[in-house]
């Protein structure tokens, strides 16, 4: 995993630039905390796409522990803000592995990564021994079970399908039976991606979730959101109505080797309690990395 | 509720406005930051918003704000009007060239949704009475030619594909030489997505422009973009010069913060929004509609125009004389209940209405089926019934019930709520209109 962590953090070099070096130069110039100041740091913080829930809590916060420690060190300031972001992004609990045999739903909007994330996860499932099933759960997409057929082919897995057009709970469940009576160790659904605001959508992706509730004797339940880290504020919405449909267990955020902050995540965890699980960093079935708290608040400020 | 949209920070920026009377600078600079919040919690990227912020105060000092007598009201209009122009004021069209084949390039980040729109395009551009071809050039993705294909299918429009070609770069070549000699008179390419920061990959869609000399370059930008929408179309519009934009997936409920950025970075127009998964769901992109729908204005124009192409005047007409003589029946119910629902879904339609955003609408849960019920009990009664509700008594509602396939308590309901609005409709005849209440639809 090493080797991606390296991905991870040259990827946000770009990132750190911008956000770590105006913070910087921001504490280098001004030397006082006022309200200028804070200011500032509240842009800085938008900027990240941490949005300004969150860049007022972290700023209050610093600003209580500046005025209650007396804190003038450049140094220190800059470290009680990370601080207080690593504790937001601790909290909750801490990454557990799934256990087997397990059924994963993978959801969220449409073009976030949800199909590569899938062939990611299921590539890392399979060199760790695993046996693997895809389900091709995006039935109305043109050619979405055909992209997730090429990524099964590619790392080797089996895929359950039915033709485009067919109800997505369908495959679902035929995906299901296979898995069973195949004794796999993990059944990775795809879905079609879809906007948390349409009813109708969002209906289906619940029917999809109870048919796959019902064999809950059977496999423990996980439901992944895919978040796209260039996305902003919306993905708060986003992360919130996923999890009202179907009771989120994690969070993957995807495309961080753009050059995108992936800040959205701090308000939501700050906001809900959905572990962020993997990052995706490319678009490779490598490009996978576990999401760590420490590391990314570092990588942010290093 | 943690996270706003920007109409209604706004909104409550302006209704402090609103009750002052005469403004002072210190009210000035404070509904200023709370703009700058509401644009900044919108998406819209900080240098944007600074910019437009300080255009915005700087008109507001002036006389014609702090001077009128509804100032509040001034600075909207200032707020609306710089937010508009910062769009791009009026509608752009896609042009074509002058004599033979125009080509169009689609380009933009992973999951942007340019295979979709390429499709929505060529949709579009059919009506214009030009024979168009598709290019599938993203040979990254699994199955994207493949997705391109079907869309052509759908469209019966032609798509160019080459299984066995690995450059994007020849497939365009090819493709060029396809259409000249098959006399197309539009080519669009479907170019794979990919980072602003791929040095490599921007290199390669320099390459597919100088071979393919597009007269447009279309970015497409996903509308819930975040910080870094300025960044990705800077970027892209370095490396190739973007003649304008694609705005997809608007049919979320994100505030489209980006539309500003981008468009404000770049000065390349917004071509086209992007409202649903179907192939006809391509709009034209109205700034003014935009700023107001930013504004939580609500889209009034939008409603007033659906309104109108399902308005039957006759039968607006003739319901009028009906409530006036009082013999509106449940058969003229229907017909009401018809048309409002030909307007789209219930849902859609108030969340038009200016004031109604998602946080009013949020305990309101419109049931669309019963609109369905209530089309459904109609249809069960007999002629004379829809015309004199009275006589229905209580064997006639369980007959009525059991024939439309809903409970007893359905039918008093429909009953009941449509004696209520006759009685509101006869008071509102006489009224003339004096002091409407809210805006109500019968038997809600
Ligand atoms: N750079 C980068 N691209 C990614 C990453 N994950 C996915 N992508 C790309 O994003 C695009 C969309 O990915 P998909 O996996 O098809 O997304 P999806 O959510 O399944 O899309 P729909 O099913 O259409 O809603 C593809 O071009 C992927 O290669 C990532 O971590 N980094
Ligand atoms: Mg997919």
């Amino acid at each position: 995993m090493a080797s991606f962590f390296e991905k991870l953090k040259s990827s946000l070099v770009k990132t750190k630039n911008n956000f770590s070096g105006k913070i910087d130069q921001l504490i280098n110039y001004s030397g006082i905390y006022n309200d200028d100041f804070f200011d500032e740091l509240e842009e800085i913080l938008i900027l990240a796409d941490i949005g300004y829930e969150s860049s007022s809590e972290i700023i209050s916060k610093t600003r209580a522990i500046i005025a209650r420690d007396n804190i003038t060190d450049k140094k220190e300031v800059k470290n009680t803000i990370k601080e207080i972001i690593k504790e937001i992004l601790k909290r909750g609990e801490d990454f557990k592995d799934i256990e087997t045999p397990a059924v994963i739903l993978v959801v969220g909007v449409n073009g976030v990564g949800k199909t590569t994330t899938i062939a990611k996860l299921a590539n890392m499932y399979k060199k760790e021994g695993k046996n693997v099933i895809l389900a091709a759960g995006d039935t109305f997409r043109a050619a979405a079970v055909e992209q997730l057929e090429i990524w099964a082919q590619r790392v080797g897995v089996e895929i359950i399908k039915n033709d485009r057009g067919a109800d997505p709970s369908s495959v679902i469940y035929d995906a299901l039976q296979a898995a069973k009576s195949r004794k796999a160790d993990i059944l990775i659904c795809d879905t079609a991606g879809r906007l948390h605001n349409k009813d109708n959508l969002m209906n289906e992706l619940s029917k999809m979730n109870k048919i796959i509730n019902n064999e809950s004797v059977h496999f423990s339940v996980y439901n992944y959101l895919v978040l796209d880290a260039t996305s902003g504020t919306n993905a708060i919405s986003q992360a919130n109505v996923f999890n009202e449909v179907t009771r989120l267990d994690g969070i993957i955020l995807t495309k961080l080797d753009g050059s995108a902050k992936g800040g959205i995540i701090i308000p939501i965890k700050a906001l809900y309690d959905i572990p962020v699980k993997y990052v995706g960093v490319g678009e490779g079935m490598d490009d996978i990395q576990i999401f760590d708290p420490d590391d990314f608040a570092e990588i942010l400020f290093e | 509720m943690v996270f706003e949209g920007l109409s209604s920070k706004l909104q409550d920026t302006f209704k402090k406005l609103r009750g002052k009377g005469k403004l002072s600078e210190k009210d000035i600079k404070e509904a200023s930051r709370e703009i700058k919040i509401a644009l900044l919690e919108a998406d819209v990227n900080f240098k944007v918003v600074k910019d437009f912020v300080k255009k915005i105060n700087d008109r507001s000092m002036g006389a014609e704000v702090l001077e009128s007598l509804t100032p509040g009201q001034q600075v909207i209009k200032i707020v609306n009007e710089e937010l508009t122009a910062l769009m791009g004021n009026t509608p752009k069209k896609l042009t074509y060239s002058p004599g033979g084949l125009t080509s169009i390039m689609l380009v933009g980040l992973q999951g942007a949704g340019k295979t979709t729109t390429a499709g929505k395009l060529a949709n579009q551009i059919k009506t214009d009475n030009k024979k168009t071809l598709l290019v599938a050039c993203d040979v990254y993705r699994p199955a994207a030619i493949k997705q391109l294909q079907v869309i052509g299918e759908q469209l019966k429009t032609d798509v160019f594909a080459d299984l066995e070609e690995k450059s994007p770069v020849k497939i365009a070549e090819k493709a060029m030489k396809f259409a000249r000699e098959r006399f197309f008179d539009v080519v669009i390419f479907d170019t794979a997505g990919r980072l602003h920061i791929d040095e490599t990959l921007m290199d390669e869609l320099l390459q597919i422009k100088k071979i393919v000399s597009p007269k447009e370059i279309i970015l497409n930008i996903d509308a819930m973009t975040g910080q870094e929408a300025v960044n990705v179309a800077e970027a892209f519009n370095e490396k190739i010069e973007l003649t304008g934009v694609i705005l997809t997936k608007l049919d979320g409920d994100t505030r489209g913060g980006a539309a500003l950025s981008v468009t404000s970075v770049t000065g390349k127009p917004i071509l086209f929004i992007g409202t649903g998964e179907k192939l006809t769901d391509l709009e034209v992109f109205y700034p003014d509609r935009m700023a107001s729908r930013i504004l939580g204005m609500g889209d009034v124009l939008s409603l007033i125009e659906k309104a109108q192409a399902n308005f039957d005047e006759k039968k607006a007409y003739e319901l009028q004389e009906k409530i006036k003589k009082q013999t509106f029946t449940l058969d003229d119910f229907k017909d009401q209940l018809k048309q409002m629902r030909s307007m789209g879904s219930m849902k859609d339609l108030m969340e038009m209405i200016p004031g109604a955003g998602k946080k009013a609408l949020k305990g309101i849960d419109i049931d669309e089926k019963e609109f369905d019920r209530q089309e459904a009990i109609i249809n069960s009664m007999t002629k004379d019934e829809r015309v004199h509700p009275q006589i229905i008594n209580a064997s006639r509602r369980k007959r009525i019930a059991a024939g439309s396939g809903t409970r007893v308590q359905d039918v008093n309901k429909l009953l009941n709520g449509f004696e209520q609005s006759r009685k509101m409709m006869k008071q509102l005849s006489g009224l003339n209109n004096k002091k409407h209440g809210k805006f109500k639809f019968p038997f809600m």
